[in-house]
């Protein structure tokens, strides 16, 4: 446990060494801002929620978790310390848990500081706060899972842009397929059994669910499961690099 | 004793390129082995197989009775590795890595404390402890990678190019540490650099293209020079053509070679397979009375046994007995 939160707190740390995740956070709370603002209509709906802020979050995630996650493994792989990490008495699990855990805890401090909206939302109107809450819930999932995903496909390389454009690309995959945009291009290409089985495995409908205040076990699982199955990849990619 | 480090039939095979060919040896407590080879022999790769960051194709290692991998991390508790190039993450100061290893390494409290400052003492990193790592130069951040192999204070030390990039002082002070510690650990270093080997190892194995081609203490493998033994003596120019004639009618001299030197000429003497011809050159010397100003047996020379070995023109260098 104490090897685990040592990886954590120095993989978090890294995170604020250089100017990096600052920019990071007022880039991704000024996209959030204009988006739910001037996009969203935040104020001409007239409603007192959250909605047209939680929308986003999947799109900007598309972009900005990738970015969080490219360096976990590449980095360590460049410049060669990965070699260190793992011959220190680190398990590799608390190796794989540690990284993600500290991408997560970042987006998280990146997601508590759009605080503003919620305060804004109360102020204006009086919003129900529960749904408030799952949708921050869902959105720290559905990070939860691109993380999974990036940092996985960081272990693939030491080049840090090929680990980005390649989990931009994973983690679009697993949304836009629930998306119904794509279903209804798609429908008459692929047999429905197909498309049935891609919307099961799409992150954004359970996501949109959990925003609109439905938080159901099944999709909770599927998070969780999600999240397991990306992070035991991640350990495999990492054990097989060894064997080189 | 039992040994430390047992290494059996090592391989790894990178793609069609055999890296590291069946090594099979083994390391006791007090042993401090030079592990030596040309570039790309495969000495790094052997020793991160050891150190358990490599799997191996075939063969494995067991440190302190614990297979590499069955119990990995048995054995990285109980090993102190310097990864080749010595990374250490760059944007981390001295002071908070060092902190980092020790809890990694699972220590807290008052040890966490007193861990930390004894490998920055035993490395001398006291006035750079609050500099960030990237902002060091070679030798300290070479100090560094050793302060985190030593922090845990571990029964085995594999160390991939101790001194390379420290200047002559660091090198001493690296190889004084080395010595200390040696006799309570099995320590395995690889180098180029054949004197540390005389100066610091009590077995030197020498690995050329994946395979095992010596073993032995660095007496031994020097003693296999054609040197081994020769005499070099300094005489006037004007006794040079009598110190030849009578050094090459002794019957035990295979050879003699000839460097002007500061207005001395030195004359070497090779020996027929490596036997003692001191006596018979001094009586030989006396006899043509030509009078040294200088005589000297020499041990051998282990730069040239090294390349012999090393390249496979064993018939160049090494004397006919080895």
């Amino acid at each position: 446990m104490r090897t685990l939160l040592a990886v954590t707190r120095r993989e978090l740390a890294a995170y604020f060494a250089t100017p990096v995740a600052y920019v990071f956070i007022v880039i991704f709370l000024v996209l959030l801002g204009a988006l739910t603002f001037s996009v969203g209509a935040f104020f001409e709906r007239g409603q007192a929620d959250l909605a047209p802020f939680f929308t986003f979050h999947p799109w900007l995630y598309l972009l900005l978790i990738p970015a969080i996650t490219m360096r976990l493994w590449a980095e360590e792989r460049r410049t060669g310390t990965i070699e260190l990490l793992l011959t220190l008495p680190v398990a590799m699990w608390q190796a794989v848990l540690g990284k993600f855990l500290a991408a997560w805890a970042f987006t998280g401090i990146a997601l508590a500081l759009t605080f503003p909206f919620v305060v804004i939302v109360n102020w204006l109107g009086s919003p129900d706060n529960g749904v408030i809450v799952a949708g921050y819930a869902g959105s720290l999932l559905l990070a939860g899972c691109y993380l999974a995903v990036g940092a996985a496909v960081s272990a693939l390389t030491r080049n840090q842009v090929i680990a980005f454009v390649l989990a931009t690309a994973a983690c679009f995959v697993f949304t836009v397929f629930g998306s119904p945009v794509v279903a209804g291009f798609v429908a008459d290409a692929i047999p429905p059994a197909v498309l049935e089985a891609a919307r099961r495995i799409s992150l954004i409908g359970r996501y949109e669910s959990i925003t609109r205040g439905v938080i159901s076990a099944r999709d909770l699982v599927f998070f969780a499961t999600f999240i397991a199955f990306w992070l035991y990849a991640n350990a495999v990619i990492v054990e097989l690099k060894k064997a080189g | 004793m039992t040994a430390m480090i047992e290494v059996e039939g090592l391989t790894k095979r990178f793609g069609p390129v055999l890296a590291v060919d069946g090594i099979s040896m083994s390391v006791r407590r007090g042993e401090v082995l030079g592990f030596l080879g040309p570039n790309g022999a495969g000495k790094s790769t052997t020793m991160k197989m050891i150190a358990g960051f490599l799997t191996p194709t075939a063969g494995t290692a067991r440190l302190c009775g614990h297979d590499v991998l069955a119990e990995p991390l048995e054995v990285k508790r109980r090993l102190g590795y310097l990864p080749e190039g010595a990374p250490t993450y760059p944007d981390m100061t001295v002071l908070a890595f060092l902190r980092w290893v020790a809890s990694v390494r699972g220590f807290a409290g008052a040890e966490h404390r007193a861990r930390v400052e004894r490998a920055i003492r035993l490395t001398s990193l006291g006035e750079v402890l609050y500099y960030p790592i990237e902002a060091l130069s070679k030798g300290f951040k070479r100090r560094v990678g050793l302060a985190q192999a030593l922090l845990h204070d571990p029964e085995v030390l594999v160390l991939d190019e101790p001194t390379d990039g420290l200047d002559p002082n660091q090198k001493h002070e690296v190889r004084r540490l080395i010595t200390a510690m040696a006799p309570q650990k099995a320590i395995v270093i690889s180098t180029h650099i054949l004197e540390e080997v005389e100066a610091i190892c009590t077995r030197a194995v020498v690995i050329a293209r994946g395979r095992l081609v010596a073993d032995g203490s660095p007496e031994s493998l020097a003693a296999r020079s054609r040197w081994h033994n020769a005499v070099s003596v300094r005489v006037l120019p004007d006794q040079r053509e009598a110190a030849i004639a009578a050094l090459e009618a002794l019957p035990g001299v295979a050879r003699v070679e000839v460097a002007r030197t500061d207005g001395l000429v030195t004359i070497s003497a090779l020996p027929r397979a490596g036997q003692p011809i001191e006596a018979a050159v001094r009586q030989a010397l006396s006899a043509a009375s030509v009078a040294p100003r200088e005589l000297r047996i020499e041990r051998g020379r282990l730069d040239e046994v090294f390349r012999a070995i090393t390249t496979g023109r064993a018939a160049d260098a090494l004397c006919e007995a080895a």
